[in-house]
């Protein structure tokens, strides 16, 4: 008897709506599905509506955690239209921000990662150094989540005084508390067991199905949109894309967090040699694009995000479309939960190996037991679990 | 190699440190930091303000109404739609919009979450 597990669209701790349906043979997975279709928000459509001052803003909202990704990706396309570009300044202040908020989701990350997988204590850490970051993101943009700090042409504040030092502490903070991790990472047995070769994906397969981002360079890939298509002076600055090759989750953790030590010396360096001048260009409020169409890409704290939009002309987008990170990432993780050969997957690993993507589900609300020889259905709801649990005969309808 | 309880030294030394958290909102009030330009609750000043509705213009989140009143076309902030973005205090040529750092907007009548 197979038996279909569904898990999702509602999570009782994190808030992914996606359904995923694992097809099982006692605890073994032989096949999964991916359904994303539960969270239509109609943000490109909205897009269309408005002029392209409002649209930054709505823009920010497509992600809470990157949402300095979205904004720099909106802010390069429009400017790509109108053929400006920000002053140096202003590039190097919107990588100190991006990079924060890359520091700020890929810590959340590890944090919720290690929860998922059962380990409370090192998510509390993490998550209580997340908070300096935070407050630095408040210090320089106004607020901790939602930062709007990126506009057309520029950014819309400098570094107030007082802030370089404070950074800087901070800064320094973070890079030992990530070393630190790391060592503890590395010495846990309970950690090393649930990740260590569980959710391989080989470097062919990331390739072949468009992964992006960390996770693509977990399987040992060199690929980074920042240093493909250095989008915002980031061919000015050093620094080294992190790979790793054991393709498994053990290989995401250590690249995100290999990543943040990254990020804290990308951001030493761009205080170190912050271009003076100004920082925005002088563009008013409401204008009008020339007609054409422009493509950017940002890589995003989850991987490589495109924004693509045609103007007609007026005054907002004709037409505005977004690719994000997660999008690409997500069919891998079919491929991930398949068992074949030797390579098995239980149903146990489905935490770690969603979450090692980024997204996170996992949630029982009923159970389809498919008989695939009397073709049969039968719906157990949780009413009907607590039943059995308890000893009781399940109902069958 | 591999040593477990490394975080054992660490839960130590936590249980001498300072708490992370502060008690909000009972205590410890004064704890809680805001930076120079945090964005909260618009404050407006209606005697600066030249009724040019700029604001009303780019506010993303439709949370400005212009009305009319003696002195013109004024605007009105409904905060609960407000998203604190301050592209109306941005915008505004005389300065009449301003983000304090007021940052608990509940309120239990509707009224009171309207700056005129
Ligand atoms: S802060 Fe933003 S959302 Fe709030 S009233 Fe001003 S423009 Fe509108
Ligand atoms: S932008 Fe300033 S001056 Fe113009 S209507 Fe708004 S508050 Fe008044």
């Amino acid at each position: 008897m197979n038996f279909e597990v569904p898990i999702g669209p509602q999570h009782p701790i994190h808030v992914e709506p996606l359904m995923l349906r694992l097809k099982v043979e006692g605890e073994l997975i032989v096949d999964a599905d991916v359904d994303v279709s539960y969270i239509h928000r109609g943000i490109e459509k909205a897009l269309e509506l408005r002029p392209y001052i409002q649209g930054l803003y709505l823009v920010e909202r497509i992600c809470g955690i990157c949402n300095a990704a979205q904004s720099l990706c909106y802010c390069l396309n429009v400017e790509q239209l109108l053929g400006k570009e920000a002053p140096p300044r202003a590039r190097y202040l919107r990588i100190v921000v991006e990079e924060l908020s890359r520091i700020h989701s890929h810590l959340l990350w590890l944090g919720h990662y290690l929860h998922t997988l059962g380990f409370e204590t090192l998510f509390m850490y993490f998550w209580r150094d997340r908070e300096r970051v935070m407050d630095m993101l408040e210090l320089i943009t106004g607020n901790r989540v939602t930062t709007a700090y990126n506009t057309i042409g520029g950014v819309r504040r400098d570094l107030p005084p007082g802030a370089e030092q404070k950074l800087r502490r901070t800064l320094d903070y973070i890079e030992e508390r990530v070393r630190y991790y790391e060592k503890v990472i590395d010495s846990e047995p309970t950690i090393l067991a649930r990740t260590q070769r569980v959710g391989i994906l080989k470097p062919g397969d990331a390739v072949r199905m468009g992964v992006t981002g960390p996770h693509l360079r977990a399987s040992g890939i060199k690929h980074d949109v920042r240093l493909d298509d250095p989008y915002s002076g980031h061919d000015e600055i050093p620094f080294n894309v992190i790979t790793w090759d054991t393709c498994d989750c053990y290989a995401r953790v250590k690249v995100r967090l290999r990543e943040t030590s990254e990020c804290v010396n990308m951001i030493r360096y761009a205080l170190d040699h912050m271009p003076s001048g100004d920082y925005r260009l002088k563009i008013p409020p409401f204008f009008k694009a020339p007609p054409g169409e422009s493509l950017s890409r940002v890589e995003a704290p989850r991987g490589e995000l495109v924004h693509y939009s045609i103007s007609d002309g007026g005054d907002r987008p004709y037409r505005y479309r977004v690719r994000t990170p997660t999008l690409a990432n997500l069919l891998s993780v079919v491929e991930m939960l398949r068992s074949r050969g030797d390579y098995e997957v239980y149903i146990a690993d489905v935490p770690a190996i969603l979450g090692g993507i980024d997204p996170c589900i996992c949630c029982s609300a009923r159970i389809l037991i498919t008989d695939e020889a009397k073709k049969r259905r039968m719906i157990t709801t949780l009413d009907d679990i607590i039943r059995f649990s308890r000893g009781r005969r399940v109902e069958r309808r | 190699m591999k040593v477990p309880g490394r975080l054992v030294a660490e839960a130590l030394k936590s249980l001498f440190r300072r708490r992370a958290t502060i008690l909000y909102p009972y205590r410890e009030l004064d704890k809680v930091h805001l930076p120079e330009g945090f964005r909260g609750r618009i404050e407006f000043d209606r005697s600066k303000c030249i009724g040019c509705q700029l604001c009303f213009r780019v506010c993303p989140a439709k949370a400005i109404e212009i009305v009319d009143d003696e002195k013109g076309k004024r605007p009105i902030f409904y905060i609960y739609r407000c998203i604190y973005c301050a592209q109306c205090a941005e915008v505004c040529p005389t300065k009449a919009i301003s983000m304090s750092k007021i940052f608990e907007n509940i309120a239990l009548r509707k009224e009171d979450m309207v700056v005129r």
